[in-house]
C-alpha cells in the first residue's frame, strides 16, 4: 500500500520528468510497455464482466478499495500497453483521497503527449479510463454517479 | 512538364511493352508520399480500403466542376452529360464483372449494401418458415448478419461451410449441407481475414446441380483476380468501388435479369418508378427499379477510371507483383520467433495475417503504427472465424496492393521484429 504522502501533481511532475528523457516515442512505449509488465496482478475475482472498462479495444478490468480514506486501484488487461497506460493512471492516482482524485486534471498526460500519440480508438480508451476511476472515487466520495 | 494524367497515360502504354515499374506506378497515388509519425508511410491495409490514383480524383473533381446535375429526366445539356457519364460508368462495370446486359448492374452503396438488397428483396420473397440459407464460417459479417436477420425474421435456419485449420472451405460438406429447403448459398470469393481464394466456381456448380442460387461477395477479389459473372454463372454479385482503387461509398450488385425481374423493389421513391398514382405506383424498369432516390453521381462515375486502372495495369500483372509481395512477407516473417500465419491455403490473395504468441494484436499494431505502418489489427469484421474457429482474440493484418514494394515489405518485417521484441 501506498505510504507515499506526495500529491497526484507532484507524482505527474515526477512521470513527466522521467518522460522526458526519452528521444522518441519508441522509447516511451518501451517505457509504457515495461511499466504493463510489471503492473501488479489484480485479483482474479475482480476479472469479470462486472468490472470491465467498456470503450477499450482490448479488455480491461479495474477495481478500487477505500483504506484509511485512501482509494487504491488494482488492474489488468489482455494487452499490454493498455497495461502500461492503467498502471501510469494507477500511480499517478491509486493511494489518494477520493476528493484529490476528483480534481486532479491529469495534465501529465498532455505533457507527455500520450493523447497525441494514441490512436483515436486507444485514446477513448484512455478517457474511459480515466472516467472508470474518477467514478470510484466519486461513488466513494458519497457523491452519486452521473 | 508533364501533368499528371498524360503520366498515367504514358505509365499504361508503357507497362506493355517494358517491366512492372512499382516506383513510376506509385507516382500515379498521391497519398503515398507522406510521412506518419515522422516516418514514410508504409501503407498495408489495402484490404480495409486501397488508396486512388490521379484518374480517379481527377473524375471526382472535374463532376463537380463540370457536370454535376441530376441524371436521367433533365433535358438539358449537363444532365445529359451526367447520364452520359454515368451510364458510361454502369457500361464499363458490366465490362469488368462481363455481365451480358447493364440492366443486371445495379449501383449500391457498396457490398453491404448489395447483399442487404438481396438478403431483403430476393431473401424477404424466397425464403420461408424451416427453409435454409447457407454461407460459409469466412463470412465477413456483411455476408454474415443480413442472413442472420432474415433467417431469425423467416424463423429459417443459417447453415455454414465450415473451414479447416489452413483457411480452406470444406467444400464436400455442400452435399450434406444443401437440402431440398435450401434457398440460396452466398459464399465470398476471397476470404478478407485469411486471404483464401474460395473455389467460387465448384461451389457455384455444386449449388445448382442442386437448384440453388448462389450469391458471390466478391468485395476482396476484385482488386486481385479477374471477376467473370458469365463463367462463374453466379446468380448474384457483389463488390465494392473503394476496393478496387474507387471511391467510398459505390458499389455494384450484378444479379440475373430473371432473378431481378421477380424481386421487389428494395427501397422506394424517385427514380425507381415509371409511373405514379395515387393509387400506386408502376415501377421502372432494370437496373433502375433498385436504384431509388438520385443515385451517388459522382462517386459512380468515378468507378470507370478505376475499373480502367486495374484493367490497363492487367490481372496478370497485380497477380504476379502481388504474389511476390505476399512470398516475400511470408517468408520474412516465418523467421521471426513466436510468429504464426492464420490462413495458409494454397490459392491466396496477397492478405497476411498473424498473431504473435503471447501479445495482443492491438499492442502490434500500436507498435507499427508507431513506426509509420498501417496494418489492421483486430477480427477484421470476421469474429466468429477468428473467435469461434481458430480461438483468437483477432489478428494483425497486413494485405499488400499493386503500388507497394519489395522494400515496404522487408521494412514491415524489420518492424514486426521490433515490436515483437519490445512485447514478448
Amino acid at each position: 500500500m501506498n505510504t507515499d504522502n506526495r500529491t497526484i501533481r507532484e507524482i505527474e511532475d515526477e512521470i513527466v520528468e522521467e518522460f522526458s528523457m526519452f528521444e522518441d516515442w519508441m522509447s516511451k512505449y518501451e517505457y509504457i510497455i515495461e511499466l504493463g509488465k510489471h503492473l501488479p496482478l489484480i485479483d482474479t475475482k475482480y476479472k469479470t464482466d462486472e468490472f470491465k472498462v467498456s470503450g477499450c479495444q482490448s479488455q480491461l478490468w479495474l477495481h478500487a478499495e477505500m483504506k484509511d480514506g485512501r482509494l487504491y486501484f488494482s488492474a489488468d488487461s489482455d494487452a499490454v500497453i493498455s497495461k502500461g497506460i492503467i498502471a501510469l493512471l494507477i500511480r499517478a492516482m491509486s493511494g489518494h483521497s477520493p476528493a484529490e482524485i476528483l480534481n486532479s486534471d491529469l495534465e501529465f498526460l498532455d505533457k507527455i503527449g500520450m493523447r497525441v500519440h494514441l490512436s483515436p480508438n486507444r485514446s477513448n480508451g484512455l478517457t474511459s479510463m480515466i472516467n472508470y476511476m474518477k467514478n470510484y472515487a466519486k461513488i466513494y466520495a458519497g457523491q452519486s454517479v452521473q | 512538364m508533364m501533368n499528371k494524367d498524360d503520366k498515367a497515360v504514358e505509365f499504361i502504354r508503357d507497362s506493355t511493352v517494358k517491366s512492372f515499374n512499382v516506383h513510376e506506378l506509385r507516382d500515379l497515388f498521391p497519398i503515398l508520399g507522406q510521412h506518419v509519425n515522422d516516418k514514410p508511410l508504409v501503407y498495408l491495409d489495402n484490404a480495409a480500403t486501397t488508396q486512388k490514383p490521379f484518374s480517379v480524383i481527377r473524375s471526382l473533381e472535374s463532376f463537380y466542376e463540370r457536370f454535376n446535375s441530376n441524371v436521367h429526366r433533365a433535358l438539358y445539356t449537363l444532365g445529359e452529360e451526367a447520364t452520359q457519364a454515368f451510364e458510361d460508368s454502369r457500361e464499363k462495370a458490366r465490362q469488368f464483372i462481363n455481365a451480358s446486359s447493364r440492366s443486371e448492374v445495379i449501383f449500391t452503396r457498396g457490398t453491404t449494401e448489395s447483399v442487404n438488397l438481396v438478403a431483403s428483396s430476393f431473401g424477404e420473397t424466397v425464403v420461408n418458415a424451416g427453409d435454409n440459407v447457407i454461407v460459409s464460417q469466412m463470412e465477413h459479417h456483411s455476408n454474415l448478419v443480413p442472413w442472420q436477420i432474415l433467417c431469425e425474421k423467416r424463423n429459417a435456419e443459417l447453415r455454414f461451410i465450415p473451414v479447416d485449420s489452413n483457411g480452406n472451405l470444406k467444400i464436400d460438406s455442400l452435399d450434406d449441407l444443401i437440402s431440398e429447403r435450401t434457398r440460396l448459398l452466398s459464399v465470398t470469393y476471397v476470404s478478407n481475414s485469411l486471404g483464401t481464394i474460395n473455389p467460387v466456381k465448384k461451389i457455384i456448380e455444386k449449388a445448382h446441380s442442386r437448384g440453388v442460387p448462389v450469391m458471390i461477395d466478391a468485395a476482396q477479389a476484385a482488386p486481385h483476380l479477374k471477376i467473370d459473372v458469365a463463367d462463374t454463372d453466379c446468380d448474384f454479385l457483389a463488390l465494392s468501388g473503394h476496393k478496387v482503387y474507387g471511391p467510398t461509398g459505390i458499389g455494384i450488385l450484378y444479379g440475373k435479369e430473371n432473378l431481378l425481374e421477380m424481386m421487389p423493389p428494395y427501397q422506394s421513391g424517385g427514380e425507381m418508378i415509371k409511373e405514379v398514382k395515387f393509387s400506386g405506383a408502376l415501377y421502372n424498369e432494370l437496373p433502375y427499379k433498385f436504384e431509388a432516390g438520385t443515385p451517388n453521381i459522382a462517386d459512380a462515375v468515378a468507378l470507370k477510371p478505376a475499373f480502367e486502372f486495374v484493367e490497363n495495369t492487367g490481372f496478370d500483372m497485380i497477380s504476379e507483383h502481388e504474389n511476390s509481395l505476399l512470398l516475400l512477407a511470408t517468408e520474412l516473417l516465418k523467421d521471426v520467433e513466436g510468429i504464426r500465419i492464420i490462413g495458409t491455403s494454397k490459392e491466396k490473395v496477397s492478405v497476411l495475417s498473424f498473431v504473435i504468441s503471447g501479445t495482443h494484436p492491438y499492442d502490434a499494431g500500436a507498435l507499427l503504427d508507431q513506426m509509420g505502418i498501417a496494418v489492421r489489427t483486430g477480427f477484421h469484421c470476421t469474429q466468429p472465424l477468428l473467435q469461434e474457429v481458430y480461438g483468437l482474440n483477432g489478428t494483425i493484418r497486413a494485405s499488400f496492393a499493386i503500388y507497394n514494394t519489395a522494400d515496404e515489405v522487408t521494412y514491415f518485417a524489420d518492424c514486426v521484429r521490433r515490436a515483437r521484441n519490445m512485447l514478448a
